[in-house]
């Protein structure tokens, strides 16, 4: 079945055997992510692991970039 | 003075900017042309499937470096996972490491300051801690290993420029890392003043963001920074209670007034 999972906050149901990937993919529009980064349950998936991190039900991703600050 | 390096990076220029409170990128890439910046920060945030364009291709442009910080981190642990983060999205080890204690003030939590910026040195980052300017606290941050300590001259974004110039100069006394002069700039003799006690170089965000004039501001404080640089350099008189006279008394002509 879909996973459902929080990206940022929000809910959102993912195709049968979703990845990080599939998640920035559909943020970004791209799959290489330059500027992107993801923690899945707080603990920071460096990009080379994406495509083989699968999500499970309930998974809760933070995907993050730059903005203006400091 | 010779070249700033930090971390084995040589760098021509001593005012690094703060991205933070630009209206829009145009003027912060006017900005960065007119500080002669070539470090800036930026920030982590959710990303925004929205937003236009990207900081990031800004900085490339202008090619300047990426410094990202962990600007609304409260503890050693968020501070901790947000540089890995911006490790990853940035390929940089190099963080500002801001771990706040007070939503009011924005000063940093030196407890957990400290914990970050040993956990993150150990882990082989480039560690550029935001610390208050107490001088035993920039001690213990550069003995940990942090390549550089920038002490606050007042709260961010406040503008009251340096509250204590006795403990900066204290700081940069006893300073083996190079001492960048972090938040309450408000404008250029601010600036100046960092650089005539001995800081390394001064970081700038509002004081040239929030300017009516950015761009002018941002080389107001260019040229700021160069003065005090200069200034340092060439050593300021000694303060006197009482006025010294630069013209001789000698030869002085009797004219029969008498006071």
């Amino acid at each position: 079945m879909s996973p459902s999972v929080t990206v940022n906050g929000a809910q959102r149901e993912l195709p049968e055997d979703a990845t990080i990937a599939t998640v920035v993919q559909e943020l970004t529009g791209r799959s290489e992510g330059r500027g992107v980064a993801v923690a899945l349950g707080g603990e920071v998936v460096p990009r080379g692991e994406w495509p083989r991190t699968r999500l499970r039900e309930g998974a809760e991703v933070e995907v993050v970039a730059a903005v203006q600050g400091g | 003075m010779s070249a700033l390096e930090i971390a084995g990076r040589r760098l021509a220029s001593r005012l690094i900017l703060g991205s933070g409170g630009f209206a829009n990128h145009e003027i912060l890439a006017q900005a960065l042309e007119a500080a002669g910046a070539e470090i800036c920060t930026v920030a982590l945030r959710r990303l925004d499937p929205e937003a236009r364009g990207s900081v990031l291709d800004v900085l490339d442009r202008a090619g300047v470096q990426v410094l990202p910080n962990t600007a609304g981190c409260y503890t050693a642990r968020d501070a901790i996972v947000t540089a890995q983060l911006a490790r990853e999205a940035f390929t940089t080890d190099w963080i500002k490491l801001e771990v706040i204690g007070d939503e009011r003030t924005l000063l940093p939590d030196a407890v957990e300051l400290l914990a970050a910026a040993e956990a993150l040195v150990d882990e082989g980052f480039v560690v550029l801690p935001y610390t208050t300017d107490d001088p035993v606290l920039a001690r213990r941050l550069q003995d940990v290993g942090c390549a550089a300590v920038m002490p606050l001259g007042s709260p961010i974004g406040s503008g009251m420029g340096i509250c204590n110039p006795y403990n900066i100069s204290i700081i940069v006394e006893q300073a083996t890392v190079p001492v960048i002069l972090d938040a309450g700039v408000g404008t250029a003799s601010d600036a100046a003043l960092a650089m005539e006690l001995g800081c390394d170089a001064v970081l700038c965000a509002s004081a040239i963001s929030r300017a009516h004039e950015p761009v002018a501001m941002a080389r107001a404080i260019r040229l700021a920074v160069e003065a005090g640089v200069l200034a340092r350099g060439a050593g300021r008189i000694p303060r006197r209670r009482y006025a010294e006279a630069s013209t001789p008394h000698e030869g002085l002509p009797v004219l029969g007034g008498t006071a």
